[in-house]
């Protein structure tokens, strides 16, 4: 990593980043990639958030889906624990919650592959700072 | 990809589950396939859309169309006018409480977010152990704004119009803080970041802490800036292993980017971040016994003045904030604290993290606007109570706490009306009981975490917690006398009175609220020898069903202590004398012939 020397350098930064992003988005790759996140602070490793992490990033490997499987913190619903956002190219993120081996099975299968809804989805009802 | 046009999202939640959720669900999968739309509609159960009090919630997908309090027999013309004809059903959609029109979608329910996620605001979002992610969503920027655009002065006027004050509990201006600590001499100064969470059920600090690391670090650097502090310190405690490790990767990342060490972005500001670790003692989370735990010296409190913006650590000025305080200082230079003071109420301005827990559908972390009502927190987000009981208080502020009862469900949130409530903020736990607990166990359990963490210094705190400990282990075994009474608020107020610190000071609260708001429960037990939630296993009764029991000798044989007898088919009997309330017979019992009462 090189050293940020400046105001102007930490901008460079962010919209570097910002843009490697949007370029992700926006590849060849882009009607393919998904993105997954899974949280991963210590209330969703306790309910088993690694085993459902490890198991996505082996199934979409096994199964040849373009996927970004990264991890995150706490999204807040800890009463539904594992949880995990899947972003499909062009739609919304959705939250599923309970997401253990059998739900993240699901999730690929009906989900990321068929575009069907599956149970068990958090409805995201709070405002950001940038509403 | 799949044909489905449409979604029907139906709430799953444990609170419209319980109205006719399921059922909902089932008739529209009926007439789904009535009208051959199987291929076209999907019916999909959700979890809790926060909404509860309108529930159950049935929401249209893509346009979102937001239909409330549906009934099964609803579910038609749903499917008939929405789906077949493409028109809202109007009669269903939520009226807009203030000018009474109907809202279509959620996009215009701003209403109906009631939570708003500002020092969450990256939680949950980014990858916390990658510092690009925090870039990417301005991260650095107030910094880097403070360091090159703003005077230390004129970001401590910024912090104090915005009017955040600590989000540790106690509530001072932070703004003031931090003027005091810049305007304190010396040449050498420290930020101190509490991390010390102590309060059981409370989780937010961890949360940020593990859900973005990046945000503290920055707030820390620019208290640096302001009152002129080259060295900060987190004191977290050392069982929080996965936020010490995310902390650390993230200094690491903030090093190697320059973001913290020598010359920070070019304008010849220092600071630099380490880490010191407590070993869990609650006492530690109160400012002068965290600094002298971070000395190496006994984690003991010492007497409020000098303050630590005076003289704190090493007898150096030191500005001691809590973790989520620091979380909101970015998001303040961003956006201006014209901003940040617009959300809240007149004394109690931005948002309180709570850490939702207890008999409570939703248990989590939210975010919420200060002045929020508890209904709002608990019926709203925490999609009510547990097993559809009825509410009975809430907990605030953890063992420093009080209880608020259903009189203070419309109380807006905030500082000044929870301390008016006889309760305090304290960091953010938040603990819903119903009516199966009992007040007086309660307060006994908040206390017996009180005697573990009083440190000893003072006497009050000492040997005063310990006394109303033993009055109330007294008064759950049925051996309390109504004088008992007078002796706790009597005890709890010289304890309030007169301990050194804070711990000591409130400790007596959960006491002291019980007794005021559930006397009768106090009551029930000194004087009718009952505890009316029937919790208190000394004041219960084990007492066999005449009509169930069928005399198998089952509990006969398995009483360990020979308290019941009987012959083989005939009716057996508890001889409450001998009984040790063991709960033997009860759990063996095959016919729930044995009662509790």
């Amino acid at each position: 990593m090189n050293k940020i020397t400046s105001l102007a350098d930490l901008k460079k930064i962010k919209d570097q980043v910002q843009s490697r992003i949007k370029l992700r988005e926006n590849s060849d790759s882009a009607e393919t990639l998904v993105q997954i996140k899974v949280g991963m602070a210590t209330c969703g490793i306790a309910s088993g958030a690694k085993e459902t992490m490890n198991f996505l990033i082996e199934e979409t490997e096994h199964q040849a889906i373009d996927a970004v499987i990264t991890q995150t913190g706490c999204m807040g619903f800890c009463y539904a624990e594992p949880t995990v956002e899947v972003t499909i190219p062009g739609k919304e993120p959705v939250i599923f919650g309970h997401v253990d081996k059998t739900k993240a099975r699901e999730i690929i299968d009906r989900y990321i592959i068929k575009g069907e809804l599956v149970d068990g989805i958090i409805p995201v009802a709070f405002r950001t700072i940038d509403e | 990809m799949s044909e489905y046009n449409m979604h029907i999202l139906i709430c799953g939640g444990t609170g419209c589950k319980a109205s006719e959720g399921e059922e909902i669900r089932n008739r529209f999968l009926d007439l789904i396939s009535e009208y051959g739309l199987e291929d076209e509609v999907q019916v999909v159960m959700t979890g809790c859309f926060g909404f509860c009090e309108k529930g159950p919630i049935v929401k249209m997908m893509p346009d979102k169309t937001f239909y409330v309090k549906v009934t099964p027999a609803d579910a038609d013309e749903i499917i008939r006018e929405h789906i077949v004809k493409g028109r809202q059903v109007e009669r269903l959609l939520f009226r807009d409480p203030v000018t009474g029109r109907p809202v279509s979608d959620t996009q215009h329910m701003h209403f109906y977010k009631k939570q708003i996620r500002i020092a969450l605001r990256n939680c949950g979002f980014i990858d916390p152990e990658n510092i690009d992610e925090y870039i990417a969503r301005d991260g650095y920027q107030a910094l880097g704004k403070c360091l090159t655009e703003m005077t230390p002065a004129q970001v401590i006027e910024e912090i104090k119009k915005s009017g955040l004050r600590g989000r540790g509990g106690g509530g001072f201006p932070t703004g003031l803080k931090w003027e005091i600590t810049a305007h304190s001499p010396g040449e050498v100064k420290y930020v101190v970041c509490n991390a010390d969470e102590g309060d059981p059920g409370a989780f937010m600090d961890r949360s940020i802490l593990e859900g973005d690391p990046h945000s503290v670090i920055e707030a820390m650097a620019i208290n640096g800036y302001c009152t002129g502090a080259a060295n900060g310190l987190v004191y977290i405690r050392a069982e929080y292993p996965l936020a010490i490790t995310r902390l650390k990767i993230a200094i690491g990342q903030a090093r190697e980017y320059g973001l913290l060490g020598e010359n920070i972005l070019g304008t010849g500001f220092n600071f630099d971040i380490e880490l010191r670790y407590g070993a869990g003692a609650f006492v530690c989370g109160e400012e002068t016994a965290l600094i002298h735990s971070m000395e190496g010296c006994r984690g003991e409190p010492t007497f409020k003045p000098p303050f630590p913006s005076q003289s704190g650590y090493m007898g150096k000025p030191t500005n001691v904030n809590n973790v989520e305080t620091y979380a909101n200082i970015p998001v303040i230079i961003n956006k201006g604290s014209a901003w940040f003071a617009s959300i809240g109420t007149e004394k109690s301005k931005g948002t309180k993290v709570f850490a939702l827990a207890g008999k409570i559908n939703n248990v989590g972390l939210i975010e919420v606007p200060m002045g929020t009502t508890l209904r709002e927190v608990i019926y709203d987000i925490g999609g009510g109570i547990r097993g559809g009981k009825k509410f009975k208080a809430v907990q605030t502020g953890g063992p420093s706490g009080g209880m608020l009862t259903a009189d203070f469900l419309d109380t807006p949130i905030d500082y000044d009306n929870l301390i008016a409530a006889g309760s305090m903020m304290g960091s953010g736990g938040m603990i819903v009981m119903d009516e199966d607990d009992c007040m007086v166990a309660i307060a006994k359990f908040y206390l017996e975490f009180t005697v573990e963490e009083s440190c000893g210094k003072c006497a009050p705190c000492r040997i005063g917690n310990k006394r109303l400990h033993e009055i109330l282990t007294r008064i759950t075994e049925g051996k309390g006398g109504p004088e008992d009474m007078d002796r706790l608020s009597m005890l709890g107020n010289v304890i309030k009175d007169a301990s050194l610190c804070g711990l000591g000071q409130t400790s007596p609260n959960p006491v002291l609220s019980s007794l005021k708001y559930f006397r009768n429960e106090y009551i029930a037990h000194v004087k009718d020898g009952q505890c009316p939630a029937g919790q208190c296993k000394a004041l219960l009764k084990y007492m066999i069903i005449d009509d169930k029991c069928t005399g198998c000798t089952l509990c006969f044989r398995n009483c360990p202590v020979g308290a019941i007898t009987g012959e083989k088919r005939e009716v057996h009997f508890i001889d409450q004398s001998l009984c040790i309330k063991c709960g033997i017979c009860y759990e063996k019992c095959k016919f729930g012939a044995i009662q509790l009462c």
